[in-house]
């Protein structure tokens, strides 16, 4: 047993230790300003602010689009709604979405897009990623909606409340925690999935101007620059890896703190 | 006041039967504990009273249940105004997670009271139970009452008539999760009256609790009976001598005798009436 931890805790401290110290060397300014001159898979000069802004924008945009849609189908989870069977079935398939390879996503989203005439777009890669996050959010937020104590709807209920009324009111509260971690999750998992959007969001020097353009990425950065022969477009994949890596960090801290901030009123 | 009259109301669970053919008439303005050993039906029973058994899956009810002459069991039946009506305290208290104040507002926010509805029903109820008899110590005009002046005072009203007020009038905007359980259990009861109901319906609310927590709910019960229709359940006999107005005994799913306290501790009828209050069954 401590044989396989201190395994697991040396291949993690391997990672963490050639990104940083590839990926520190690599770090300056212009990095974060600079979109790559002469192109991002031979030029020498510039950054990479093209792929830190297109992997926010598309982030936040698939977060937000799979949390629309995603947070009314976690409240319909609840067997007031859907009931029991219908309810079980749909976590299933949604289990088994969860399980699904993200490049399967890409092919679909790929597939649906040449079906459509759309060229490899923000859109598209907001689409599919949202695709990709829908199920981890889904669960994860459902998962904590089911364990609002089923004494707590009841009295929600004694007071006179429609379902509809206890959920956005009571439920809603008793599981806000559990679905700011639940989004976050899920917009980290986003963040750092390269297959999804190999087709559907493409690859640039330039950051985007409108959902119709094709959008770099993080991802992306690191996939395109890494196996090159030029140093100085090598450095800019380790600096890609190293930014998401903080990226993720930080969006799991953020979660522990904003999910202890909201959970005061949480009853046990 | 409602009437309430049960007529061969009759519940199973599936192919379990819970309750048989029970008939018995609630009287208005008293306190009436169902007591009876576990498992009797005691805890089904109030709960058909406001309908939260509907929400247990394949339950089957048969029989009437009438509150003020209405079939409460007619699908034709307004399901939220009767749980307006009549007001349910649970075996274990639990706040609703929002602050203390947010509690006692959350029924008539739910309800979209006015606020000229809100004070009606606190002017209403002052006539039968003024604020001033709820405040042994006099009362102190506080400077809090600012924004919904009438919201704020209707806290205070129900929060004294739960007998909590004194303990947390300096914090009601703190997480009611803060609270001990037995101040849970009495801002249940303000939460519960602050929807104006005629009934209360209360499943063991003091077996959670500790004696004193316990002792100041009988309490409150005993002032609120002038106003209100009390339905307690009850499995510790002692308790329904120290407030009962009236007892229904549940055996095994039947009842087996109901009437007026003092005859029914003093002279039971059924033999198994007699053996539950000497004990020798439990």
């Amino acid at each position: 047993m401590i044989a396989s931890i201190t395994l697991v805790l040396c291949v993690l401290a391997g990672i963490l230790i050639v990104i940083v110290m590839r990926g520190a060397s690599s770090l300056n300014l212009a990095m974060f300003t600079q979109t790559p001159e002469g192109g991002y898979y031979l030029g020498k000069g510039g950054g990479i602010a093209n792929a830190i802004v297109g992997s926010l924008y598309l982030a936040f945009g698939a977060s937000l689009l799979s949390f629309l849609f995603g947070l009314p189908i976690a409240f319909a989870l609840q067997k007031e709604y859907l009931g029991r069977r219908l309810a079980r079935m749909t976590r299933l398939s949604l289990d088994i979405l969860w399980g699904t390879p993200s490049i399967v996503y890409g092919a679909f989203g790929f597939i649906i897009m040449v079906y459509l005439g759309l060229r490899a777009s923000l859109l598209g890669g907001i689409i599919t990623l949202s695709l990709l996050m829908l199920p981890i959010m889904i669960r994860s937020i459902e998962e904590v909606i089911r364990m609002t104590p089923p004494e707590l709807k009841e009295i929600s209920y004694a007071l006179g409340t429609t379902r509809i009324e206890t959920t956005l009111t009571v439920v809603l509260r008793q599981a806000l925690p559990g679905i700011v971690t639940g989004v976050l999750l899920a917009f980290g998992r986003g963040i750092g999935d390269a297959a999804s959007i190999l087709f559907t969001a493409g690859y640039t020097d330039y950051i985007p101007r409108s959902l119709f353009d094709p959008v770099a990425s993080l991802p992306l950065a690191v996939f395109f620059q890494v196996a090159t022969p030029i140093p100085e477009v090598q450095q800019r994949a380790y600096a890609s890896a190293l930014i998401l890596l903080v990226i993720v960090l930080l969006v799991s801290i953020i979660s522990r703190l904003l999910s202890q901030r909201v959970s005061r009123h949480i009853v046990r | 006041m409602p009437h309430i009259s049960l007529s061969n109301l009759t519940i199973a669970y599936g192919n379990h039967q819970v309750l048989q053919d029970i008939t018995v008439d609630i009287p208005d303005g008293q306190i009436t504990a169902i007591i009876g050993p576990s498992g009797c039906g005691k805890t089904t029973l109030l709960k058909t009273l406001n309908r939260l058994v509907d929400l247990y899956e394949e339950i089957r009810v048969e029989g009437e249940v009438r509150i003020d002459g209405v079939n409460i069991y007619d699908p034709k039946a307004d399901l939220l105004a009767l749980r307006k009506k009549v007001g349910f305290l649970s075996q274990k208290p639990y706040p609703l997670p929002m602050s203390i104040h947010d509690n006692i507002t959350f029924g008539p926010r739910i309800h979209r009271m006015n606020r000229k509805e809100l004070l009606d029903q606190i002017r209403e109820l002052e006539k039968h139970i003024p604020i001033d008899s709820l405040c042994p110590d006099g009362r102190q005009k506080g400077t809090r009452f600012r924004k919904n002046p009438e919201m704020d005072y209707l806290v205070e009203y129900y929060l004294r008539l739960a007998g909590l007020w004194d303990e947390v009038q300096e914090r009601l905007h703190d997480p009611a999760t803060q609270l001990s359980i037995g101040q849970q259990q009495r801002l249940a009861l303000a939460r519960a009256l602050a929807v104006e109901p005629e009934v209360i319906l209360a499943d063991e609310p003091t077996s959670a609790l500790d004696p004193i927590s316990a002792q100041l709910i009988e309490k409150q019960f005993k002032i609120l009976k002038n106003h209100y229709t009390i339905v307690v359940v009850t499995h510790i006999l002692r308790q329904a001598r120290r407030i009962a107005d009236y007892v229904i005994f549940l055996y095994l799913g039947e009842l087996v005798e109901h009437g007026p306290a003092k005859q029914f501790f003093n002279s039971p009828r059924d033999e198994r009436t007699r053996a539950y209050i000497s004990g020798e069954i439990s």
